[in-house]
């Protein structure tokens, strides 16, 4: 079954129309792209299929259910985890705190047992501390657990806020734009980085994108959007001798 | 002091590991010694009766600054409402004190017998605790949509909202107030002749900051400083912001009833005047003063507000020019507060070695 | 009953007045700085103080003059005077925050203080007396149709509708009034282009002040006794009809103030006159709680 089906997703904002029509099924363990010129409606996508906006129309299914309209902390619990465009780590949490509180929606106790240390949260807190660390290990982050987000270079703070979508054991992760800021060097090592997440943590991913290269190289589906419409939809070879796509990309103007 | 790594348990990363024995003991042993201070003191007259109130009102503060803490500091919300849920918890126990243990010109004998309120006294406020947390969901609710400035008018209106319906029952008194509780007092006092006050004032606030603590530093109550750092990511991240919230503004209002209830006790008179927005001023002031997410900032702001408000008696009106002042000239050159939302042992690493603070 | 409903409605347009006029020195600030200067319900206060003083001032020394002649000086000399109380809390207590760049909380709390410190010090230095405004120009009762209204109550409310076609002016067809709306939509963008944003919020408190001591004038010509508390609760209410308004927008000041009056009426022609404010802050809490940035205003959408 595909992890993620979205069939005839249309969302406006007031009158405008953000996005219309969109059709996109993601298979398991795939890595697919999303792109478009700026202020495509690409974020957007991924608002609706976080719940964070409430579609206009449409459908989204994730693995056979239903979830628009649900609120993002519900989705996020069924298994779908994202990262964000201008990094959204809470700055004065310590890392490891970071990665702690994506588990907020498999904590398994309340707030009794917060207050009373039952034996259930004692458990729990100690699994949440494990499984944190050992997730900070495998990223090699561990040397960074104690330190403040704020403190942290923006490389890193990446890094961080990718093991934080990890902490959520997702099974879809939506990445917005990974590969913003980096300079050359960083966006090699991402690539292989984001390959080495999808085989180890076995999630489908999707991401947003402007770094052609990263797209390219490694999405095996690429749809891309602009004004909300759906223009192109294929393998990076097909999408890139798209004339719709180049149009959209260079303009009308004769090259 | 810290050249023996095995005896602070704390990790590099500056997490806390395995408690040691005297970081387990060091409260319950604190708390019993407070206990027996105080009772000394209450039962030998060493202190004036003035002194003992100070204390006492000292406790009380304590409470009100911890648990608006919460909210304003941990949570990072603008609530400037608690005196409304002050004046709800003082009602609600005092009330039910007359009501049930003694005689009163309005309600009549006393329904159980007087000497109960020995077990009766703790349970009546904290169910005076539980209506006001109650009531904090009319501001809680409203938080689900809105924040900042607007949840701020909320608080403010939700306070009037409170003093006013006290004013306009009367039944309790209505503007002109509500006695009795000293007659409440006196019937533990007969039943058990200790400083129950003295003794109550304390063991709250102590649980005050014992729940709250437990609370704040869980992974489960992390989510609200999560909220106060970003709530699109805490919410998209899994944090049920609005059971948070909710979490958060009925702790915090349910302990400032639990505050109010002991007020009115402590004074013996209540009136609706006295939980307006003035109250809740100074309950800001309080928070402000110790630093936004500090307990520790909290207690020590609440003690020293309390004695600055006693030394600045004598000033009468003046106290009310003099004291925000203080906390403009804070606002300019130390607005962090005393502690930041830093906990006294991240300024003094020693005193980990006896209590975990996180 | 027909006369009945009018009389409420120009009570309430009364109200209403009083409301809008306060409401809006809230709404401007907020729309240039994204302060609430909880002073300001205080500085409604000391505008009365202050037109208290003037009339008196000029009764006593310059006996004789005739009332609408000391009302007329005493109105400008009034507004003039808030509007210095005004920009003086800007320059001492706001201005080295905003400079800092202080967190905008610092800012909120220091005006609360602002305004513990003005009513506290106007006790301090007058005493708890309460003092009578004089009263300046002879009330005259009109009774039209079973309706009656004096001509202070017309007075109140034309003024409150002159002050808007005023603002709406300013703030729409003048240079300043354009610059004061710039500073809302981009606070970063404005300097850059040259704009002097120190005069333009200065203008701003000069604009809102002088509208509360206008206020001031007013209410305590309509209710002749002063005191230091009578700007708190007033001024709250004022800034909470700001706020259902849609705070930071002058329509909205308006439409809130008398929202609120209207209500406040309504309540007392209804139920006991205790249970104004509490019926008042009700609906207002419940109208926030539908449409969270208020009536006019627009709701800010989350970007991410």
């Amino acid at each position: 079954m595909a992890v993620l089906e979205i069939r005839d997703l249309t969302h406006y904002f007031g009158g405008l129309c953000a996005l219309s029509h969109l059709n996109i099924t993601l298979e398991p363990g795939t890595l697919t792209g999303l792109i478009g010129p700026n202020g495509a409606g690409k974020t957007t996508v991924f608002n609706l299929v976080s719940g964070f906006y409430r579609p206009s129309r449409g459908e989204i299914r994730f693995a056979g259910r239903n979830i628009a309209g649900l609120k993002p902390h519900q989705v996020t619990a069924l298994g779908v985890a994202r990262t964000f465009q201008n990094i959204r780590l809470w700055k004065d949490l310590t890392v490891l705190d970071n990665i702690r509180i994506a588990q907020h929606h498999r904590l398994g106790y309340g707030f009794a047992d917060a207050v009373l240390r039952t034996r259930r949260f004692r458990r729990r807190e100690a699994e949440i501390d494990a499984y944190a660390r050992e997730l900070l290990e495998v990223l090699e982050l561990d040397h960074v657990a104690g330190e403040l987000p704020k403190n942290l270079p923006y490389g890193l703070q990446r890094k961080v806020e990718l093991a934080r979508a990890l902490s959520v054991e997702p099974k879809l992760l939506l990445l917005d734009e990974p590969a913003a800021g980096l300079n050359t060097a960083d966006v090699e090592e991402l690539i292989r980085h984001i390959r080495w997440i999808r085989d180890r943590f076995d999630v489908t991913i999707w991401m947003i994108e402007h770094h052609m290269d990263v797209v390219m190289e490694l999405c095996s589906h690429i749809t891309v959007i602009d004004f909300g419409e759906t223009i192109a939809s294929g393998t990076p070879e097909e999408i890139r001798t798209n004339p719709a796509v180049i149009q959209a990309y260079l303009g009308d103007d004769e090259i | 002091m810290s050249s023996q790594p095995t005896s602070v348990a704390v990790r590099p990363d500056g997490t806390a590991a395995r408690p040691t024995a005297f970081q387990r003991w060091s409260v319950p042993a604190l708390t019993l010694a407070g206990l027996a201070v105080l009772l000394w003191v209450g039962q030998s007259g060493a202190l004036t009766k003035y002194t003992q109130t100070v204390i006492m009102f000292m406790a009380v503060n304590v409470i009100v600054s911890a648990s608006l803490n919460l909210v304003n500091g941990y949570m990072g919300e603008f609530s400037c409402g608690h005196g409304g849920f002050m004046a709800v918890g003082a009602y609600v126990s005092s009330v039910l004190g007359v009501l049930l243990f003694a005689k009163d010109r309005v309600f009549g004998p006393p329904l159980l017998p007087p000497e109960w309120a020995l077990v009766g006294f703790p349970l009546i406020v904290l169910v005076g605790g539980l209506a006001a947390a109650l009531a904090g969901l009319l501001v809680a609710i409203p938080s689900f949509r809105t924040r900042g400035d607007y949840l701020a008018i909320i608080t403010i209106a939700a306070n009037y909202i409170v003093i006013s319906a006290v004013e306009n029952l009367d039944v309790i008194g209505g503007s002109r107030g509500f006695m009795g509780m000293k007659r409440v007092v006196k019937a533990m006092g007969r039943a058990w002749d200790l400083p129950w006050m003295l003794l109550w004032s304390f063991g709250f606030a102590v649980f005050t900051l014992w729940i709250l603590r437990r609370f704040v530093y869980s992974t489960y109550g992390k989510g609200v400083m999560a909220i106060c750092q970003d709530e699109v990511a805490a919410e998209i991240m899994s944090v049920n912001t609005n059971r948070m919230k909710v979490a958060a503004f009925m702790l915090s209002s349910g302990l400032a009833g639990v505050a109010g209830g002991l007020f009115a006790h402590i004074v013996g008179y209540v009136n609706p005047g006295s939980f307006g927005i003035l109250k809740s001023t100074e309950a800001l002031v309080m928070v402000y003063l110790g630093g936004m997410g500090s307990l520790s900032g909290s207690v020590l702001s609440a003690v020293l507000f309390t004695l600055l408000l006693e030394a600045l008696r004598p000033l009468q009106i003046i106290k009310w020019i003099v004291v925000p002042l203080l906390l403009i000239l804070l606002m300019q050159f130390r607005p962090e507060g005393i502690l930041g939302n830093r906990e006294l042992a991240d300024v003094f690493p020693g005193l980990r070695r006896f209590f975990r603070f996180k | 009953m027909l006369s009945t409903i009018v009389q409420n409605l120009l009570n309430a347009l009364q109200w209403g007045s009083f409301y809008a006029l306060i409401a809006l020195g809230y709404s401007l600030v907020y729309g240039v700085l994204l302060l609430i200067n909880f002073a300001h319900g205080d500085v409604f206060m000391v505008g009365a103080y202050i037109g208290f003083f003037v009339a008196t001032f000029l009764l006593t020394q310059a006996a004789g003059l005739p009332g609408w002649v000391v009302l007329a000086v005493t109105i400008p000399a009034t507004m003039a005077l808030t509007a210095v109380v005004g920009v003086t809390l800007e320059r001492v207590a706001y201005r080295p925050l905003r400079r800092k760049g202080a967190n905008r909380l610092y800012v909120v709390i220091t005006a609360l203080m602002a305004g513990l410190i003005l009513e506290h010090g106007n006790l301090a230095l007058l005493g708890a007396s309460r003092k009578k405004f004089p009263e300046l120009i002879n009330e005259v009762v009109y009774t039209v149709g079973g309706v009656s209204f004096t001509n202070l109550k017309i007075a109140v409310i034309l003024a409150a509708f002159a002050v808007f076609v005023l603002l709406h002016f300013i703030v729409t067809r003048t240079k300043i009034g354009m610059a004061m709306r710039a500073i809302s939509y981009d606070k970063f963008a404005v300097p850059l282009m040259g704009i002097p944003i120190d005069t333009v919020i200065v203008f701003t408190f000069i604009l809102g002040s002088s509208m509360a001591g206008l206020a001031g004038v007013l209410f305590a010509m309509s209710y002749p006794v002063l005191e230091p508390y009578m700007g708190a609760l007033i001024g709250w209410k004022a800034f909470i009809a700001a706020v259902v308004g849609g705070i930071g927008d002058i329509r909205g000041a308006f439409v809130g103030g008398f929202l609120l009056g209207a209500v406040e009426i309504l309540v007392v022609a209804f139920f006991p006159s205790t249970f104004r404010d509490l019926i008042a802050f009700t609906v207002l809490l419940v109208i926030l709680s539908f449409k969270p940035t208020g009536l006019f205003g627009v709701a800010k959408t989350t970007k991410i």
